[in-house]
């Protein structure tokens, strides 16, 4: 029940992923109609955790549950807490998941490697590349680890 | 709590820096790093804040807001004006190299809060310093208009460094072992010691402290427990 409703809060930035395929949601405990939810920021500054607390407890609530969060730092997070199936997600959407930067390949047309424009991109996740071939520009959900 | 206040203060007041260029990078990639970057010591100074707060009473945003210039404890190098890109890529080369050490020092830290954010800051430490490195090897061994600009920040920079180690000698090797294989590489070479400033962590800042607050904190401050 409580894992299903947590399944409808999504990455306010990236709505193809809920918070358990990014690997921020690290568990919950249930005591009668009270829910403490636990989660882990993704970079240190993300904007989204405080958009994100707030859909948790939106959820909850709205279905008759108290909410507290807790936020955790240890073990910090890594993109290797990314699900395979949250890779594939981004994949699909033209997000090239996290991968060493010398071996990203273009989510559209799989042509690699892909050069790098900035190790910096439109969200402090992401870095801007662009495919040697079909010279698509996309996000690389960069590889933190 | 010092360490957590002291660490908090850093990342604060270089990403409040940082923050000043956005909108007036070099070019749109530097921009949004620099941005980016500045996002991350404010993420970090906020879980410290917090964790300050925690034993202190208060909370995050006052810490930040409400606490005059001599109450801050950040390492005066972090305070330091932006000058032109050369001399930001300067201060954040140094300061990166410095807390590369420092979160990995941390990262086992006996109090689990401290070395949780230390084990995350660490990893971001590592993009930081690879941005900053790979500038200060591009301007160093650039054009002659580029080194110079480099070669001027790191000596204006160079008179903060000693402060970085007071409370942490053991970092110094590894970071002069650092800064000076990146020095090599971007052929400069290394500013003499010479005077160092001192009294970030006493709370006895540079001119310019007092006034990076004033534009940071002046809404705060003029309405009182506003929110959105």
């Amino acid at each position: 029940m409580i894992a299903e409703l947590l399944e409808q809060v999504k990455d306010p930035e990236i709505p193809v992923l809920t918070i358990a395929d990014l690997g921020i949601l690290r568990g919950f405990d249930v005591d009668g109609s009270k829910v403490t939810v636990t989660i882990t920021p993704t970079y240190s500054g993300c904007p989204a955790m405080d958009m994100i607390k707030a859909d948790i407890a939106r959820v909850l609530e709205e279905n008759g549950f108290s909410t507290t969060i807790r936020i955790t730092y240890s073990p910090p997070w890594t993109t290797d807490m990314i699900s395979r199936e949250g890779k594939a997600k981004l994949e699909g959407i033209g997000i090239a998941p996290p991968t060493p930067v010398s071996e990203v390949r273009c989510p559209r047309c799989a042509t690699g490697p892909a050069r790098t424009v900035s190790e910096f991109g439109s969200t402090a996740c992401k870095a801007l590349m662009v495919c040697p071939n079909c010279r698509e520009p996309f996000d690389l959900f960069k590889e933190l680890r | 709590m010092t360490e957590a206040l002291n660490h908090g203060d850093d990342n604060l007041v270089i990403a409040q820096r940082l923050a000043e260029w956005v909108s007036r990078g070099p070019d749109l990639e530097t921009d949004i790093a620099l941005g980016n970057i500045a996002l991350d010591h404010l993420g970090v100074a906020r879980a410290l804040l917090a964790h300050a707060s925690e034993a202190e009473g208060g909370n995050e945003d006052d810490l930040a807001m409400l606490r005059s210039e001599r109450e801050f404890t950040s390492l005066l190098i972090c305070e330091q004006p932006n000058g032109d890109f050369a001399q930001t890529i300067a201060r954040q080369f140094l300061f990166d190299a410095y807390q590369l050490g420092l979160w990995e020092k941390l990262s086992t830290d006996l109090d689990a809060t401290i070395a949780g954010v230390a084990g995350k800051a660490l990893l971001e430490a590592r993009y930081h310093f690879r941005f900053s490195s790979s500038w200060v090897i591009r301007l160093g061994d650039g054009t002659p208009e580029s080194r110079r600009r480099m070669e001027e920040g790191l000596v204006l920079m160079w008179r903060f460094v000693g402060e970085m180690f007071d409370q942490s000698p053991d970092l110094r090797s590894d970071w002069d072992r650092r800064v000076d294989e990146v020095m090599t590489t971007a052929t400069l070479h290394r500013p003499a010691d010479g005077f160092q400033r001192r009294g970030g962590r006493e709370g006895i800042h540079t001119e310019h402290l007092g006034h990076l607050l004033a534009e940071m904190q002046w809404m705060a401050r003029a309405y009182p427990g506003a929110t959105w």
